[in-house]
């Protein structure tokens, strides 16, 4: 019954929660404001976790998680730049944004899907550096593209836009300061969290159409799928596409809560983390769920949230990047070298 | 026309590179100067590619690790001011113990990730920089006491970002030969104004003999038989895990060297920076050669690292001359490496897909 | 000199899991022997391999009882390693060579000839030379003893199927202390000019004082090579005899005959089945590996239960498979009058056909879904079931789960409840779980194939009634395929038999044992032709 329930919740996943626990802990005994360490883990937890769930699709699917995911990332970061060089501001600039940038990481999910067709079985190493291609590419792009906007270009002589843009007045924190109030010194980004459960919702709801169960059983095994007159390729195909047009929208409302607009190199790890918060949250290269996704951007954000704080006050250096690079990749690791239960019977 | 063929990728560089040479401007003599210093300084870390390419593990991502062993040695030999040659050569020997060990625990992680050892070595390099990370940033200074201040930071914790290896800087590339007086014929007096730095040079001959004669001894015929079908190597009594955790020791070993090589040329370590594209650029640069991820030759590192550094020389400036922006030239070779490594990468994919149809 | 036997093999018996597979054999070979082992598909020959070759799979299960005795030696073998080192070679059915290596690195894995370097002083062998010259003279002894006259410094890659078996000879031959020699169907892939020559080396091979056990469904190869024949069935040894005294058909009987009373028969006689068939299959070719189908004709009669017969690798699985669009084929198949499309399994099923696989766990399960999900999968796909009503249809879970509830009631399925894992299921309630999504397809032509392999014996009888039920009771056409001709004759009510991918003949369930057999190694046309004559 007890290596049941361990089984269940997954020895990372303990490790994590129990670390987690002992740094609030901490946390309280420091005296340190936990009001704003619950609200900053709260607005990190909602910025992240569409780009988590973006995951799902392609897990799902049998494509692996989405290291292709700089592929929806740009598409999300063209259509938040093209709201501000149109001098768009508020929700326009919000909707014009995520209106912008859904079709356009559809069709770059449709391309990388067609790719990922031809390398069944290596998506992730492939996806992984095509991924890092596309983000070099967009260095050039980001260099070279007619942007006016003055809130955008390098103020004096320089080469194309700035390496961060300010959202300032734009669209910063849009979501997060909708209907949001305060609870014993907590703010509850209403607005953000709102999105968040909409995005779960739609996803839900799509998983459990007869084509998002195609999908799931296409993954689950692909024989079994042809059997049932199922076209293999073309559901990975699909979920290549909603995971990069969830990538997508998922940017623009990371950005926003952010304050800025990250460019350049930006996006290039931001595929690893969110695979590492899904595989934290208990799922696995197979199979991943929305409960997953959601425990797993909590946990692993709110590890890095805490970990700032407590680590300047006890040791008085910034330990929490390093955390974030050995916990994100360890726990990618630790999914690579699990026994693989299903895969493909071919 | 096969043989168009079958080297396309290195002739597409090779006119790519002539392309960037034009445009960049750039005088043959440093050209050259510069292609000879940095082909003795990285060739050894493409080299130490090609064990695990031919045992059947693919692209050793994992170099990462050996680089930071053979850092780890740099930075004992900075602590306790050992100079010169010998300081030189004594850390390739400390560097040994600390390869062995990275590498033997890489090839455990690789044994369990059977089939998918790139995407793993890959993401190991990341990880162990975070490991690296919390070593020469927290525990230096904290856990491991460092004598002299002047290597850490202010706060007494931490290695600082930039360590200064002049204590041992062109410890071996300080042998230049060809300084003849009074050469007059056209070519050689142009060859004799090119700085070759022999004993470097000597040694990554030397290397590649070695890798050569590794694979006509019983260990390079079972790497090569691991390489080409674990279960039939098994069947006929070959110790396939073990075979294949030494092929990448022998690699992390090698690429521990070959950092060291690269530190000595350049004079100082980027404590947190210098092996992180390691991988990256080395695979890249073996691939250009014409490799793929289940077969390589010297050859095709020595081309390969020949041809992408060629590249890196020229591309800022031919990106100004012709694009405007030196930038451009800059992210044109970081996307380079990426999308050759990518397109590798899906080539091979796709092609053991349709063989298996 | 009446010196022991090479190999002699004394009352050997093996379970798996309490299913006896191999009932106390004992048979012996003397030296430069060849000795057939004939026998179906799971009569034991492979388990047999496996104990000979001390292979893990048979100490991880306990081991076997009996004893091994070689040229009178009690011989103790722990592992493949320490067979080969009795002197114990062995030819894999499928190859074990390594394509980009030539012939002699072949035939020396892993037993390459070595000579010192400086540094095997310190490190040992992995760092001593390869002699290359000293390999390339063996190989070519080797090769030159059973006349194979190729280059030895070829690559193996690209060289005709033919001589790769050659060369795995030679590597066997190579070792030098080789006393027994395992050819497991050796002449399977060979051409016929390439299987007379694989005869004469082994005549080459008995006359160096080698022992050579064959396994081998060509009856007439057995009948040409063979010093003795072991005829094995279940896991006991029916027979022991030489060529000289015996016939291809009795082989054939002796290996397919098994006791069935003829009330355990519930086909109908051919009169009770109307000539109206509900398909009919022309030429129907289906490339599918290992069982490729090369133009099949058969028609199937509406209500019957018809069975698929033939040994393995003869095409008998292709067919089912061909026509339910998994594997690329070509031909004409009619339902009902109407051509179906082929290579398509969407228009399979949308004309009310289903289809059990023999790959449970590959083809026919979502081994990490739901038992319930399992159920109805296919039919939300094909059908459009188990959808809610309205705009935007997701999953109706109460549906599913009420009917997932029925289904596990009516077969019986023994499980903690419809969601748990079919990954958790024994066999037998995997395979019911197929049935079940097969069935809510309501399909009017079921295609089962394989249904009761790897099932314990009690579920395999509620399987096989059961689908007699839906026979009988629901008038669904059967087509089952099945390894076991036993079952084929309980419950069908024809069987056709299936050898080198054709249609060899259609039987009924009360035919004789003869005919099955010579049927089966397409040995029934020659006989019956010549006694014709």
């Amino acid at each position: 019954m007890d290596n049941d329930f361990l089984n269940k919740l997954g020895i990372p996943r303990l490790i994590i929660s129990l670390f987690l626990a002992f740094l609030v802990a901490a946390a309280f005994s420091f005296g340190l404001p936990m009001g704003q360490i619950f609200s900053a883990m709260l607005t990190r937890f909602g910025m992240n976790s569409l780009l988590v769930l973006a995951m799902i699709p392609t897990i799902q699917a049998g494509a692996g998680p989405n290291f292709g995911l700089p592929f929806g990332i740009i598409c999300g970061l063209i259509g938040a730049t093209l709201a501000i060089e149109l001098d768009l501001r508020g929700f326009t600039a919000f909707f014009f944004a995520i209106g912008v940038s859904i079709p356009l990481g559809a069709i770059a999910g449709w391309l990388y899907g067609l790719l990922l067709n031809r390398v069944k079985g290596q998506e992730m190493t492939v996806g992984t550096y095509m991924g890092f291609s596309i983000v070099s590419v967009m260095c050039i792009f980001w260099l070279m593209a007619p942007y006016k906007s003055p809130e955008m270009v390098w103020p004096y002589g320089g080469d194309g836009l700035r390496v961060t843009v300010v959202l300032d007045g734009r669209m910063e924190q849009l979501l997060d300061r909708f209907l949001s109030f305060t609870v014993n010194g907590v703010t509850i980004p209403t607005g953000l969290l709102l999105a968040t459960a909409l995005c779960c919702v739609l996803l839900w709801i799509f998983m459990r159409t007869r084509t998002g169960l195609a999908m799931s059983v296409v993954g689950s095994n692909p024989r079994f799928a042809e059997a049932s007159g199922l076209n293999v390729n073309k559901y990975r195909l699909l979920a290549s596409v909603v995971s990069c047009a969830m990538g997508a929208a998922g940017i623009v409302i990371y950005s926003q809560s952010y304050g800025f607009i990250q460019l350049y190199q930006a996006p290039l790890y931001m595929a690893l983390y969110s695979v590492s918060a899904i595989l934290i949250g208990g799922a696995s290269l197979q199979r991943a769920t929305i409960t997953q996704a959601l425990i797993g951007t909590f946990l692993f954000n709110a590890l890095l949230v805490i970990a700032l704080p407590v680590a300047n006050v006890a040791m008085d250096s910034d330990i929490s990047e390093i955390m974030r690079v050995i916990i994100s990749n360890g726990i990618i690791l630790y999914a690579l070298t699990r026994k693989e239960v299903g895969g493909d019977a071919r | 026309m096969r043989l168009l063929q079958k080297n396309i990728v290195p002739i597409v560089f090779i006119v790519l590179c002539t392309i960037g040479f034009h445009y960049s401007g750039l005088s043959w003599m440093f050209f050259a100067n510069d292609l000879m210093t940095r082909l003795a300084r990285n060739s050894f870390l493409v080299i130490s590619l090609i064990i695990p390419v031919l045992a059947g593990m693919g692209l050793n991502f994992g170099i990462v690790l050996g680089a930071m062993a053979g850092q780890f040695a740099a930075f004992i030999t900075v602590v306790y001011n050992l100079t010169g040659i010998t300081g030189f050569f004594l850390a390739c020997v400390l560097s040994i113990p600390f390869a062995v060990l990275f590498g033997w625990l890489t090839g455990i992680l690789f044994n369990k990730a059977k089939g998918k050892e790139m995407i793993t070595g890959l993401i190991l390099g990341f990880f162990a920089n975070g490991l690296y990370q919390l070593v020469c940033l927290i525990f230096i200074g904290w856990i491991i006491p460092i004598s002299n201040k002047a290597l850490l930071l202010p706060s007494g914790i931490g290695f600082v970002n930039t360590l200064d290896l002049k204590i041992w800087q062109y410890a071996i590339d300080k042998f230049y030969v060809f300084k003849l007086k009074g050469i007059t014929t056209p070519l050689l007096k142009y060859l004799n104004n090119i700085n070759f730095p022999v004993l470097t040079l000597i040694i990554v001959a030397l290397l590649c003999t070695a890798v050569y004669l590794l694979f006509r001894t019983k260990l390079g015929q079972d790497f090569r038989a691991v390489g080409q079908n674990r279960h039939i190597a098994e069947v006929a009594g070959i110790k396939v895990d073990r075979v294949r955790i030494i092929a990448v020791i022998f690699s992390t070993v090698l690429a521990a060297w070959g950092q060291l090589i690269f530190l000595q040329n350049i004079g100082n370590v980027q404590v947190y920076g210098s092996h992180v594209q390691v991988g990256t650029f080395a695979v890249a640069a073996l691939l250009i050669g014409g490799a793929s991820v289940s077969k390589a030759t010297i050859g095709q590192a020595l081309l390969g690292t020949v041809l992408f550094h060629a590249l890196f020389i020229v591309s800022p400036l031919a990106g100004k001359n012709i694009m405007g922006s030196a930038q451009v030239g800059e992210y044109f070779r970081v996307f380079v490496a990426y999308g050759v490594i990518g397109i590798a990468l899906a080539l091979h994919a796709w092609q053991r897909l349709t063989k298996k149809e | 000199m009446t010196g022991a036997a090479r190999l002699e093999m004394k009352n050997i018996s093996k379970q798996y899991y309490g299913n006896r597979v191999l009932k106390g054999l004992s048979f012996s070979v003397n030296k430069g022997e060849v000795l057939s082992l004939v026998g179906e598909n799971g009569a034991g020959k492979s388990t047999l391999m496996n104990i000979l070759f001390g292979m893990p799979v048979i100490h991880s299960t306990g081991g076997f009882d009996g004893e091994i005795f070689l040229d009178g030696e009690k011989a103790n073998i722990k592992s493949p390693e320490e067979a080969m080192k009795l002197g114990i070679g062995m030819v894999h059915q499928e190859f074990m060579l390594l394509p980009g290596f030539t012939i002699t690195e072949n035939i020396k894995l892993n037993r390459e000839i070595t000579k010192d370097s400086l540094l095997s002083k310190i490190f040992g062998k992995p760092m001593k030379w390869l002699d290359l010259p000293a390999m390339k003279a063996d190989a070519r002894q080797s090769m030159d003893t059973i006349g194979l006259g190729i280059d030895e410094m070829l690559p193996v890659r690209g060289l005709p199927v033919g001589h790769m078996q050659f060369v795995e000879i030679a590597r066997e031959l190579d070792k030098k202390n080789i006393r027994l020699l395992v050819l497991d169907e050796p002449t399977a892939v060979l051409t016929e000019s390439d299987a007379d020559k694989l005869l004469e080396a082994m005549k080459i091979l008995t006359g160096k004082g080698i022992s050579i056990l064959f396994i081998s469904h060509r009856l007439d190869e057995v009948m040409a090579a063979s010093d003795k024949i072991v005829v094995l069935r279940d896991g006991e040894q029916i027979a022991e005899t030489r060529p000289s005294e015996t016939t291809i058909d009795r082989i054939a009987e002796l290996m397919v005959g098994r006791k069935i009373e003829s009330g355990e028969m519930v086909g109908r006689p051919p009169s009770e089945l109307k000539d109206d068939y509900i398909l009919e299959i022309r030429d129907l070719s289906v490339a599918m590996p290992g069982e490729r189908v090369k133009g099949v004709n058969l028609d199937v009669k509406r209500g019957e239960i018809l069975g698929i017969g033939g040994l393995a690798g003869q095409g008998k699985i292709g067919i089912a498979n061909g026509i339910m669009g998994l594997f690329p084929s070509d031909g004409d198949v009619k339902k009902n009058g109407k051509t179906i499309k082929l290579n398509a399994a969407r228009a399979s099923l949308d004309n009310a056909m289903a289809f059990v696989s023999e790959d449970r766990r590959g083809t026919g399960l979502l081994l990490d879904d739901s038992i319930e999900f399992n159920i109805v999968a296919t039919a939300i796909q094909v059908q459009g079931k188990f959808l809610t009503p309205g705009k935007v249809r997701i999953l109706d879970s109460q549906a599913m789960t009420g009917l997932a509830t029925n289904m596990i009631q009516e077969l019986d399925i023994r499980c903690t409840g419809p969601g748990q894992l079919t990954r958790r299921l024994s066999g037998g309630n995997q395979q019911k779980v197929c049935i079940a999504r097969a069935i809510i397809l309501e399909p009017n032509l079921l295609f089962v194939s394989e249904p009761t392999r790897g099932i314990d014996i009690g579920a395999k009888k509620l399987i096989l009634d059961h689908l007699v039920k839906l026979n009988r009771d629901n008038g669904l056409t059967i087509v089952m395929t099945s390894s076991e001709l036993a079952e084929l004759r309980s419950i069908c009510d024809r069987i056709a038999i299936v050898y080198q991918g054709k249609l060899e003949g259609i039987l009924l369930p009360t035919d004789s044992d003869r005919d099955f057999g010579l049927m089966m190694a397409g040995e029934y046309h020659k006989f019956h032709g010549k006694e014709a004559v």
